[in-house]
């Protein structure tokens, strides 16, 4: 990492604070003005409406309660999508790999009816990682093996997923009697306990809201994806691969191997979106409960620089936008919630595909800063 | 056997309209992924180009006025995604993922402010419809046994816009092997260095690429919401996008292959639209969602080399960063 003020006049010589904080927020900062911009043309106030939209994703407890609920999934598929990129790959089939994870989920809460819940907790969160990384695993496989591309392959793979998805809950899985494509309801006591339920235990009250046990997972997958990246062997070959694949090679580390163990691992963390959505909420299986969350992890591990701290601030970044744009329909008619998918795309345009934006300007700034130091100092 | 040949006839006239923007788009991405830049927002650029045609259409009354409006939209994403991978090297799959995101939100979210029909335009009128082309003599030729039907059915009452893409297509296979801008186009996504010492600008021609681009989805999208259908509605484009990038990579990056792949797709669409509910003989009903992810499933065996070996453009997806 290049550090400021090393004396020798560096050109180029930027703080690295610039890269994991200013550009961030200068990049946010302009998906910011032009999604005002968009709330402009449809003829509403964007200070308003913006300020709103943070209100009511953090201005009282029942919204922190949705807001953290949306954090949860996000912060799994960004970690899912931050543990590929580890390893130089790129998965966008976070959606598939989160949708049949909600199946493996699914199945194992409507086997074990009767069952204490925190068993079934046990097992649907394994399930969730089996299936997940199952579906992970061919375009892995394809990509280690055969050489296909994983971003085309995991595309086509979140398409097989929603009809395969389809075809079971349309088909199979459909509670009898049923019009709507769901499973039935799950028994009440496997469901996963909300927080307000869980913390009602220790005697601490907090308002109902969709906020469960799996933001408690989440959290703890982030520490064990730290440790598992920095603290272990396997962490450290993945990353070789991922920096380097040829030099990976001749330190004896097995580029294929890596790719799936990555694959696998990430294809599991998006997977336990099926936790949190499934057993947590929803309580059965129904269709299209991902909605848009593999594609919303990519922002999220961009944005987090792929690391735990950065993944959890992005991931509520995307919460707040999640939760408080979905309220604004209920002050504002003219707005619905899709211009939250506005917000986001223009946050992952300017934040991931534009991240060098404003980098040579800063950089520039720097530079004459340093340099105006330095002469300073001869003088 | 008339009823035979009614059917073949009437499944292959669906193919061919339901082909139709399967195949724009995917040779909007053959432009740009001949010259190096990935777009997975194809499927984004089509839904403005649907929306904004037939918003226009129906506040001007005019199909033509729509048809440009379309085209601009798709152009202007094709620039942003430009701005952000050719002139700031920035990733091209995030880009396009950002693109297709974007539009799936700002479309409704104009439609409703502006239409105020829950995120659609309203049912357009005949006259604000790209039309369709009706050819002299179908009543002559209508009683005649076999031309007759395939007239009818296969050539009279075409949209304008599928005799647009004939040609198209035919122009593109030109232009790509026979013409020096596709020369250029076709070297810049192999090796963009060699391009680059022979004095001509990467960027300037992987820009030109992106126009076409835009162009192209922009027809794609307007014949979805202004030719073949009657206003926008809510994704509208439903994955044909991307079922155009499979196309794409089944047609291993080249014209002839390509349009056929969009045929072998749009014919299982139409085949399935037939097929729902019917029990055939041995295998019994086949859910229609299996039928669906055919293409899907195709391209991932193509991938895998188990039919054939698709080989991208050697340069595709790598931002070109001049050596100083």
């Amino acid at each position: 990492m290049l550090l400021s003020g090393s004396g020798k006049g560096q050109p180029g010589a930027v703080p690295g604070w610039v890269g994991y904080a200013l550009l961030p927020v200068l990049n946010l900062v302009a998906a910011f003005v032009l999604s005002g911009l968009v709330i402009l043309v449809i003829g509403e106030n964007p200070v308003d409406v913006l300020s709103l939209l943070v209100t009511e994703a953090l201005g009282y407890p029942e919204a922190i309660g949705y807001t953290l609920y949306y954090t949860t999934s996000y912060i799994f598929t960004g970690l899912a999508v931050a543990i590929a990129f580890h390893c130089g790959l790129f998965n966008i089939g976070g959606e598939g790999q989160a949708y049949l994870g909600g199946l493996g989920a699914g199945l194992v809460a409507l086997a074990l009816t009767g069952w204490p819940w925190p068993v079934v907790a046990v097992l649907a969160i394994l399930a969730s990682a089996l299936f997940g990384a199952a579906w992970a695993f061919i375009p892995a496989w394809l990509q280690a093996k055969r050489g296909s591309h994983i971003v085309i392959t995991t595309i086509m793979f979140n398409f097989i997923a929603a009809s395969i998805m389809t075809w079971l809950l349309v088909d199979v899985l459909i509670r009898p009697g049923s019009q709507s494509p769901e499973t039935r309801e799950f028994d009440p006591g496997v469901w996963l306990p909300s927080m307000d339920r869980a913390l009602g235990w220790l005697g601490i009250t907090i308002p109902a809201s969709p906020l469960n046990l799996s933001f408690l997972w989440a959290l703890a997958c982030c520490v064990l994806f730290h440790l598992f990246l920095r603290r272990t062997r396997w962490g450290y070959e993945l990353r070789t691969v991922g920096r380097n694949e040829r030099a990976a090679v001749y330190a004896g580390i097995s580029p294929a191997r890596n790719i799936v163990i990555a694959m696998l691992i990430s294809g599991a963390l998006a997977g336990f979106v099926g936790v949190n959505e499934i057993l947590g909420v929803q309580h059965r299986v129904i269709l299209n409960f991902t909605g848009g969350v593999g594609f919303v992890g990519i922002a999220v591990a961009l944005m987090g620089r792929n690391h735990p701290v950065g993944i959890i601030l992005a991931a509520l970044l995307f919460g707040v936008l999640a939760q408080g744009g979905g309220q604004l329909s209920f002050e504002y008619p003219a707005i619905n919630r899709e211009l939250v998918m506005v917000i986001q795309g223009l946050v992952i345009l300017f934040a991931g595909a534009m991240e060098n934006l404003f980098k040579p300007q800063v950089e520039a700034l720097f530079r004459r800063r340093s340099a105006a130091i330095t002469d300073t100092g001869r003088g | 056997m008339e009823d035979a040949l009614l059917l073949a006839l009437q499944l292959l006239g669906a193919t061919i309209r339901v082909a139709t923007p399967l195949v724009l788009a995917a040779f909007a991405g053959m432009y740009c992924e001949r010259a190096g830049v990935v777009d997975i927002g194809l499927e984004g650029k089509m839904l403005a180009g649907a929306f904004f045609s037939a918003a226009v259409a129906s506040t001007t009354l005019n199909p033509w006025l729509g048809l440009l409006a379309g085209i601009a939209a798709g152009v202007t994403l094709a620039m942003v995604h430009g701005f952000a991978c050719i002139t700031h090297n920035g990733n091209q799959v995030v880009s396009g993922m950002a693109i297709n995101i974007l539009v799936a939100g700002l479309a409704p979210t104009l439609a409703y402010a502006w239409f105020h029909q829950g995120g659609q335009t309203p049912l357009l009128p005949n006259q604000a419809r790209i039309p369709a082309v009706e050819l002299p003599g179908a009543d002559a030729l209508a009683g005649v046994p076999v031309l007759g039907p395939v007239y009818r059915e296969l050539f009279n009452g075409n949209n304008i816009l599928i005799w647009v893409t004939l040609v198209l297509v035919i122009a593109t296979h030109w232009v790509l092997y026979r013409s020096r801008f596709g020369l250029r186009l076709r070297a810049v996504g192999e090796n963009p260095a060699a391009v680059d010492t022979a004095g001509l600008s990467v960027a300037t021609l992987r820009y030109q690429a992106l126009i076409v681009t835009g162009v192209l989805t922009g027809m794609a999208g307007a014949y979805l919401s202004t030719g073949h259908g009657a206003g926008f509605v809510r994704d509208m484009t439903a994955g044909k996008g991307y079922l155009a990038l499979a196309a794409l990579i089944f047609g291993k990056w080249r014209p002839g292959p390509t349009l056929f792949a969009c045929l072998l797709f749009a014919f299982t669409d139409a085949v399935q639209v037939r097929l729902q509910g019917v029990e055939l003989p041995v295998i019994g009903v086949i859910p229609v969602q299996f039928i669906q992810m055919l293409p899907y499933v195709l391209t991932v065996l193509l991938l895998a080399g188990f039919v054939g070996k698709a080989i991208a453009p050697k340069a595709s997806g790598i931002p070109y960063v001049k050596e100083r």
